[in-house]
């Protein structure tokens, strides 16, 4: 072996050279997302309902139907039973007091999306910020936190949270601490799991050698390596959140009636299953295709997140695509197939310092 | 080791250091059932601005020697002195200004950069960490120091993945010479490189070494990197120290049974060389450090081995004819031109 006579070389800059950024994770996870059509519908399915949700009030001022008042003159039968879609400018018929139904799942989409997000994020910080201290910290900590996740992991959490609605009484808020309470057990015991496996990592040994805290190396070296992980759990959390608002919602101790809620709205609608199809099929339709859609959009992250997945499903055009980059970076020199950048020639000069 | 060089050209001291680590059995009651010793009774010094090169199989105990000096990991007994000051067992908060004196670079250029930062972010964060430089000024500072090591300033935007194995150990040197240290342990900093990185690597650190002042304890199980960069060596066997002294001293003339295994085993550069030399072929594994044998720890597996050194373990100390700073913990040394291969270990059976 020889260790002399070898001088480093500095590799020369030209001055044009364009300004360098090398695409981060999300940047990367992007790109991939945006080739998978079924994640890119489903996003879009979720935009169209989020909108849809937002300019519920637009659609009132159209159809002059506020979503609690009950037109029993037109929106009704003679025998009092729900008119059918399209009738007298109900674009999806009327619910069982002749309400506008399409302005009723309108608004009924602003409560499980709103619920689903909030819950949501509040479960996703709780369980990020137990899981990392439970397993950075470890020893009595993690044994306090991680029994006490198991423990709220073990519950049977339909029985608790009725018994929660009743005793503390129906509202929103309550709701939204209810599910909110069972919803960061899960992602806590992933975090704990990974953070336990990230903290052995030469590089966090190396931030406490250079003089880190512990919670700058909690949030500044450990918390981006679970964002993958964490994202698509939260992504895939919230069609749980929805229905488990319609759930509470349809067992009654949800949202309170007058308010349109998704859950409300079937729970009425099974009393008129034979005279009015439209009543049950397009509310349940909505939640259908909006947990559907997050569920899809989750899968689509994931896989996103994952790029040894793309081998497996990747089709003609995935493996032209790559072979063209790989190309690419074995005559440049640039080491990162993804870096939109073309390299200095090298060939006077190798490339590796 | 050496009390005879004076205090001042002395930057770290460490005293009969001591590292064990629990073994714990049991699924609900956690009870200690051994210690592996890691580290056992451990003294050696590392001179201001020269390099110790620190050599011994996996398991030696070298990268927890490393922790210990680091302070990354609390001793069990025993102290280690930096610049003259003790620093076992200070808080994290009293800690913090000797970090910045002592910084590490470690083996693997992979697993020791965050995946998720960017190059310029994961340099600066010495300066982040110790609230030194903010904003436009840490970025020049950052893109001074890739320059100083040799890498494209213009790439402090990119992240861990696009550069090669050296680069990467290139953006550890940096991050390491950012606060402009005293001291960098090099926690076998080319083992995981190519040899043509290695010697480029190599000669980095001997050029920072030069201009800056550094002083090194460079872990490495490659007998040739350790005779290129060190002044001193220290050889460990089972967490202590078998031979230590001037490189020259140990190459030239080991007198531990151990050491001239270790270099007879060495593959070398001259293969007419190689041809001439002995070849001792040591027998068994490495003891297990939960239970290291009695006395000698090399004992089991030493050609020389007498019914002594299973008894009585050797001090580390000057043998006859050796120079005051040539120490080895042997009962029985090698002498010049004897052939251990010869050697017979009919008297301990």
């Amino acid at each position: 072996m020889s260790l002399t006579g070898l001088e480093i070389v500095a590799e020369e800059v030209p001055s044009d050279a364009p300004v360098v950024e090398g695409r981060s994770q999300w940047q990367l996870t992007w790109r991939r997302l945006r080739q998978d059509k079924v994640a890119m519908a489903a996003l879009a399915v979720i935009a169209i309902m989020i909108l849809l949700a937002i300019f519920a009030p637009v659609f009132v001022a159209i159809t002059h139907h506020p979503p609690n008042i009950a037109y029993p003159l037109t929106g009704e039968t003679a025998a009092g039973n729900p008119v059918p879609p399209g009738t007298a400018g109900f674009w999806l018929g009327t619910d069982g007091t002749g309400r506008d139904l399409f302005i009723r799942i309108l608004y009924g989409a602003r409560i499980s999306l709103f619920v689903g997000f909030v819950t949501t994020a509040i479960g996703t910080l709780a369980g990020v910020s137990v899981g990392l201290i439970a397993g950075y910290f470890g020893g009595v900590v993690d044994l306090v936190l991680a029994r006490f996740t198991d423990a709220v992991l073990a519950f049977p959490y339909v029985v608790l949270a009725l018994a929660l609605a009743v005793v503390l009484g129906p509202s929103l808020p309550v709701i939204i601490g209810v599910i909110s309470f069972f919803s960061w057990a899960a992602i806590a015991r992933v975090v704990r799991g990974q953070t336990l496996s990230i903290k052995e990592k030469e590089y966090i040994e190396a931030a406490r050698s250079l003089g880190a805290g512990p919670f700058r190396i909690m949030f500044i070296d450990i918390l981006p390596n679970l964002l993958a992980p964490v994202l698509v759990l939260a992504t895939l959390y919230i069609p749980t959140a929805i229905v488990f608002e319609a759930t509470l919602s349809y067992l009654g101790l949800g949202i309170q009636p007058p308010t349109a809620s998704w859950g409300d709205i079937l729970a009425d609608a099974q009393n008129f299953y034979s005279v009015a199809w439209w009543y049950i099929v397009f509310p349940a339709a909505a939640l259908l295709i909006t947990t559907l859609a997050f569920n899809l959009l989750g899968d689509g992250i994931r896989d996103a997140m994952d790029p040894r997945t793309e081998r497996i499903f990747a089709g003609a055009a995935g493996r032209r695509r790559r072979g063209r980059l790989r190309r690419g970076a074995l005559t440049g020199g640039a080491n990162f197939p993804n870096a939109a950048y073309v390299p200095p020639d090298h060939t006077a000069n190798p490339p590796e310092i | 080791m050496s009390t005879a060089a004076a205090d001042d050209d002395v930057l770290v001291r460490v005293e009969h250091l001591v590292k064990y680590f629990p073994v714990r059995a049991g699924a609900l009651i956690r009870r200690t059932v051994g210690q592996v010793h890691a580290v056992d009774d451990v003294s050696l010094t590392i001179p201001r601005g020269k390099t110790l090169g620190l050599v011994g199989e996996t398991g030696s105990g070298k990268s927890t020697l490393a922790r210990c000096v680091a302070g990354l990991i609390p001793v069990t007994s025993g102290r280690v002195s930096f610049d003259g000051r003790d620093i076992t067992g200070l808080s994290h908060g009293a800690m913090r200004p000797v970090r910045r004196e002592i910084q590490m670079i470690f083996q693997d250029p992979y697993s020791s950069l965050n995946p998720r930062r960017r190059v310029g972010s994961i340099i600066g964060d010495p300066f982040a960490i110790h609230k030194t430089a903010t904003g436009a000024e840490r970025k020049r500072l950052v893109q001074e120091l890739m320059e100083r090591v040799g890498l494209n300033p213009e790439h402090y935007n990119r992240f861990p993945a696009e550069f090669s194995g050296g680069q990467r150990q290139r953006i550890g040197v940096a991050r390491a010479l950012a606060l402009r240290p005293k001291l960098i342990i090099c926690d076998e900093p080319v083992s995981a490189l190519d040899v043509s990185i290695q010697a480029q690597v190599l000669n980095l650190l001997a050029d920072l070494q030069q201009d800056y002042g550094l002083s090194y304890l460079f872990i490495a199980h490659d007998l040739e990197v350790v005779r290129h960069v060190s002044d001193s060596v220290a050889v460990m066997y089972l967490g202590r120290i078998g031979e230590s002294g001037p490189k020259e001293q140990v190459y030239g003339s080991p007198r531990h049974p151990y050491t001239v295994a270790l270099l007879s085993a060495a593959p070398a550069a001259d293969p007419e060389a190689a041809a001439g030399r002995q070849r001792i072929i040591l027998a068994g594994d490495v003891p297990s450090p939960i239970d290291p044998p009695s006395g000698c720890r090399f004992h089991p597996r030493c050609p020389k081995a007498r019914a002594l050194c299973g008894e009585q373990e050797p001090q580390l100390e000057v043998k006859a004819d050796d120079p005051a700073t040539h120490l080895t913990a042997c009962h029985f040394p090698v002498e010049a031109g004897e052939n251990l291969a010869a050697a017979g270990r009919s008297e301990l059976t």
